[in-house]
C-alpha cells in the first residue's frame, strides 16, 4: 500500500505544483480511509533514521502476529530489516542464550537456569522478558441445537481424560440446566503435534482442576488419556467441525462458527473475549526472584477474578538488558516499543486474533524497554 | 564376458583358412581401440555410481551424528527420552505402526495393481489401454497433501463401514471395537490411513508391472493360445511367470513409498498409543511422528526425532535388500 502511494507521489513531484497539491489532497483523503493511518505520517517524515537488521528466533505461535508487526514496522522504518524464524520456543531461547539472536519469542518464560545463563550474554542484569502476545484458547464444541455451554475446569478435565463420555452426563447437565443435551458420545479432539496451545491448555487443567489432571504439563498431549488427535490448529478445528458431538481446544481466532464454551472462574462462567483474556495476565503475579525488568508472569490459571478468562497462551519476547552498541539498542527499543504499542497490539489482534495487552501492562513494559542500554 | 570368449574361440578358426589375414587380426586384437567418448562415458558412470553411494553414506553419517545425543541419553539416563522409559520403548510402537500400515497398503494395492496392469496389457480394447495408462500415471502425480485432504474427507464417510466391521468381525483383534464398545467417531484410524496409502502406491506398482507384462515374449503367449489355453490360462502360464521378478521389485518399490509416506498419514491419522484394533484411534508411524513434532523440537527431542529417522532409514534399507534378494532368487527360477 505505502509503496504504491509513495511511487505515485515521487512521480507527481516532477509535475506542476498544482498537480502535486492535488495529489497530496488525494493522499490525505485515502490515508484517512486507510486501515492504519498513522503509518503514513511516519513514512512521510522520511523515516526514523534507523538502519540495520534485527534477528529473532522463536515461537511459531507468534508467526502471524510477527508478520503483521514486521510489515508495519518496516514500512515505517525502511532502513530496518526484521528477520524472525519461527523455529519453536525452545530453539528460540537456546539461540538467544547462545548469542545468535537479538531477541527470542517464547511461549514460556525463561526458567531459573536460563535466566542465570542470560547474564553471560546480556550483562549483569540478564535478560528482560515481557508478554507481547496473548492468545485466548477456545474450548470449541460441535453440538446441534446447543449454542451456549458452561463447563467447569473439572468437567473439561474429565472430558479430555475420557471419564465423561456422553453429552447427557450429570456433571455437564448440572452446569447447563437450560440446555437440551443430547444422548451422544463425546469425541474429545486434541493436538497431535507438539504445541504451545496444548501446553497452556493442560497447564490450565492441571492448575484449575486440581488432582484430576495427573499427567505432566508438556507440549504433547498425554497419550495415555486417549481421544482423537489432529495435526495443527486447523486439523483440530476441522475434525471438530466434521464430527457431531466433538469438543476440542484451539486458538480462538481459528474456531470460526463453532460454539465456544464458557469456562467457570470463581462462581461465574466467563465467555471468551480479548478483554477477559488480557485480564488474566493483569491478575497474575510476577515470577519471584527476577530482576526489576523481568516481566515474567506466573499465570494465575486458577484465578477467581471475575471476568478473567484463564485459558490463554502468553507468548513473550526475550531481549537483553544491554547490547554492545548504540545502534542495536536503538533498533531493539524502537522495535519492541512498536510491538507493545497500541497500534502494534491492534495490528496483531486483527491479523492473528490475539488479545491486545491492557494499557497498564503496556506502560510497565515500555518502562522496561526504556531501560535497555549499551553495555559497559 | 561370453562374447569375448566367443571371439577368442572363433579367432584362430577364422584365421586358419586365410593365413595372410592371420597376423593382421592377431596384431590388432590386444590393442582395443579406446575413443575419448568411451573414456568420458565410463568416467561419467563411475562418478554417478560413486556419488549415489557418497550421498547415501552422507545421509547415514548425518543421521548417526545427530542421533549421538539420544544414544548418550539412552546410556546415561533413559528416563529423559520421550515416554520416560528409554529409546526402544519409544520407538517400537512407531516401528509396528509403520510396518502395519505399509503391509495393509501393500496387501490392498498389489492385487488391484496387477489386475489393472493385466487389463491394460492383455484384456482392454486397443484404444482404451493407453488412456487407462495415462490415468493411472496421473494418480502418481497427485501431491500427497492432496491425498491427505481427500483422506480426511474420506475418513468421516468410513465410520459407518467401521461400525459394521466391528459388529460382524469384532472377534478378529484388528477389527475389535474400543473398550466402551464403540469405534472411532471421526474414522481417522490407521486403517483409513493405510487405505489412502494403498491408493498412493497403486500407480507405482501398476505402471511398473504394466511395463513388465508388455515385455512378455509374444511367441510364448501365442503358443499358449494356439495350444488351446484360455486367456486366463495364457496369463497364468506365460505372462505371470515371466513377470515374477518384476512384480516382486515393483511391490517392494511400492512398499518403500508406503514406509516413507509422511504428509498424508500425518494429516489423516489420529495418533495415540499402540492399539491392536485398527478401528479405534491410536497408533502412529515414524514419518508422521517426525513431521508432527519437528517444528517445535529442540535439543534432545530433535535428536530423538532424527534417531527414529535413522531407524526408518535402516528399515527401508532392509526392505530394499530383501527386495533385491527376492528378485535375484525369482529371476533365476523364472528364466
Amino acid at each position: 500500500m505505502f509503496h504504491v502511494k509513495k511511487g505515485i507521489f515521487v512521480k507527481l513531484k516532477h509535475l506542476a505544483p498544482s498537480a502535486a497539491l492535488l495529489a497530496v489532497g488525494a493522499l490525505t483523503l485515502s490515508a484517512c480511509g486507510g486501515a492504519s493511518a498513522t503509518g503514513e505520517d511516519v513514512s512521510g517524515e522520511g523515516d526514523s533514521g534507523l538502519a540495520g537488521t534485527i534477528t529473532g528466533i522463536g515461537a511459531s505461535s507468534q508467526k502471524a502476529a510477527m508478520d503483521a508487526w514486521t510489515a508495519d514496522f518496516v514500512s515505517a522504518n525502511s532502513g530496518v530489516t526484521v528477520n524472525y524464524s519461527p523455529d519453536g520456543s525452545g530453539a528460540g531461547r537456546e539461540q538467544f542464550l547462545g548469542g545468535n539472536a537479538q531477541f527470542a519469542g517464547s511461549d514460556a518464560h525463561l526458567d531459573e537456569d536460563e535466566a542465570e545463563a542470560a547474564k553471560e550474554v546480556c550483562g549483569p542484569e540478564g535478560a528482560f522478558e515481557f508478554p507481547v502476545y496473548v492468545s485466548p484458547i477456545a474450548v470449541a464444541f460441535n453440538l446441534e441445537g446447543v449454542d451456549s455451554l458452561n463447563l467447569s475446569p473439572e468437567t473439561i478435565a474429565k472430558i479430555f481424560k475420557g471419564e465423561i463420555s456422553n453429552w447427557n452426563d450429570e456433571a455437564i447437565k448440572a452446569d447447563n440446566p437450560d440446555a437440551e443435551l443430547p444422548d451422544l458420545p463425546i469425541t474429545a479432539v486434541h493436538r497431535a503435534d507438539d504445541s504451545g496451545t496444548t501446553e497452556n491448555f493442560v497447564e490450565y487443567l492441571k492448575e484449575a482442576a486440581g488432582d484430576l489432571w495427573d499427567a505432566e504439563v508438556d507440549g504433547n498431549f498425554p497419550k495415555e488419556y486417549g481421544g482423537e488427535a489432529a495435526q495443527g490448529t486447523d486439523g483440530v478445528v476441522q475434525t471438530v467441525s466434521d464430527t457431531e458431538g466433538a469438543i476440542g481446544y484451539a486458538d480462538a481466532s481459528a474456531v470460526g462458527s463453532l460454539g465456544q464454551a464458557k469456562v467457570k472462574v470463581g462462581e461465574d462462567f466467563v465467555e471468551l473475549s480479548p478483554e477477559a483474556a488480557a485480564k488474566v495476565v493483569d491478575a497474575s503475579p510476577k515470577v519471584e526472584g527476577r530482576s526489576e525488568g523481568d516481566l515474567a508472569f506466573d499465570l494465575a490459571r486458577d484465578t477467581t477474578e471475575s471476568g478473567a478468562y484463564p485459558i490463554v497462551l502468553v507468548s513473550y519476547h526475550v531481549v537483553c538488558s544491554t547490547y554492545q552498541d548504540q545502534n542495536t539498542v536503538d533498533l531493539i527499543k524502537a522495535w519492541e516499543k512498536f510491538v507493545v504499542s497500541e497500534e502494534g497490539q491492534q495490528s496483531a489482534a486483527k491479523s492473528a486474533g490475539s488479545a491486545p495487552l491492557s494499557p497498564e501492562l503496556r506502560g510497565q513494559i515500555e518502562t522496561v524497554i526504556d531501560s535497555i542500554k549499551v553495555a559497559g | 564376458m561370453p562374447t569375448s570368449t566367443q571371439t577368442t574361440a572363433t579367432g584362430p578358426a577364422a584365421g586358419a583358412p586365410g593365413p595372410a589375414l592371420g597376423p593382421d587380426v592377431h596384431g590388432t586384437k590386444p590393442k582395443a581401440v579406446i575413443r575419448p567418448g568411451d573414456r568420458i562415458f565410463s568416467a561419467a558412470t563411475l562418478i554417478a555410481g560413486i556419488l549415489i553411494l557418497a550421498i547415501l553414506a552422507g545421509v547415514a553419517l548425518f543421521l548417526l551424528a545427530q542421533s549421538k545425543e539420544t544414544i548418550d541419553a539412552q546410556i546415561s539416563d533413559p528416563s529423559a527420552i520421550t515416554g520416560g522409559s528409554g529409546f526402544f520403548a519409544y520407538v517400537w510402537p512407531l516401528v509396528i505402526g509403520t510396518l502395519v500400515s505399509s503391509a495393509i497398503a501393500l496387501v490392498v494395492a498389489t492385487p488391484f495393481a496387477l489386475g489393472i496392469a493385466l487389463f491394460t496389457t492383455h484384456m482392454a480394447p486397443r484404444r482404451l489401454a493407453p488412456a487407462l495408462g495415462y490415468v493411472i500415471d496421473l494418480l502418481a502425480a497427485i501431491p500427497s497433501v492432496v491425498y491427505g485432504l481427500w483422506g480426511i474427507a474420506l475418513a468421516g464417510n468410513l465410520t459407518g463401514f467401521y461400525i459394521w466391521l466391528a459388529k460382524w468381525f469384532g472377534w478378529i483383534p484388528i477389527f475389535a471395537p474400543g473398550a466402551d464398545g464403540s469405534v472411532s467417531n471421526t474414522g481417522r484410524t490407521l486403517l483409513t490411513a493405510s487405505l489412502v496409502l494403498s491408493i498412493m502406491i497403486l500407480p507405482i506398482i501398476t505402471s511398473l508391472t504394466r511395463e513388465i507384462f508388455l515385455q512378455t515374449p509374444r511367441l510364448q503367449e501365442e503358443a499358449a493360445l494356439a495350444l488351446g489355453a484360455t486367456r486366463w490360462e495364457m496369463i497364468r502360464m506365460s505372462v505371470l511367470p515371466f513377470g515374477k521378478s518384476g512384480i516382486a521389485s515393483a511391490t517392494m518399490l511400492g512398499l518403500g513409498r508406503a514406509l516413507g509416506e509422511t504428509m498424508a498419514v500425518a494429516m489423516i491419522l489420529s495418533p495415540g498409543m499402540l492399539t491392536a484394533s485398527l478401528l479405534v484411534s491410536g497408533n502412529q508411524t515414524i514419518a508422521s511422528e517426525i513431521a508432527q513434532n519437528f517444528p517445535e523440537a529442540a535439543g534432545l527431542r530433535l535428536s530423538e526425532l532424527i534417531s527414529i529417522g535413522l531407524v526408518l532409514f535402516v528399515i527401508t534399507l532392509l526392505v530394499n535388500m530383501a527386495a533385491r534378494a527376492i528378485v535375484a532368487k525369482t529371476s533365476v527360477k523364472g528364466s
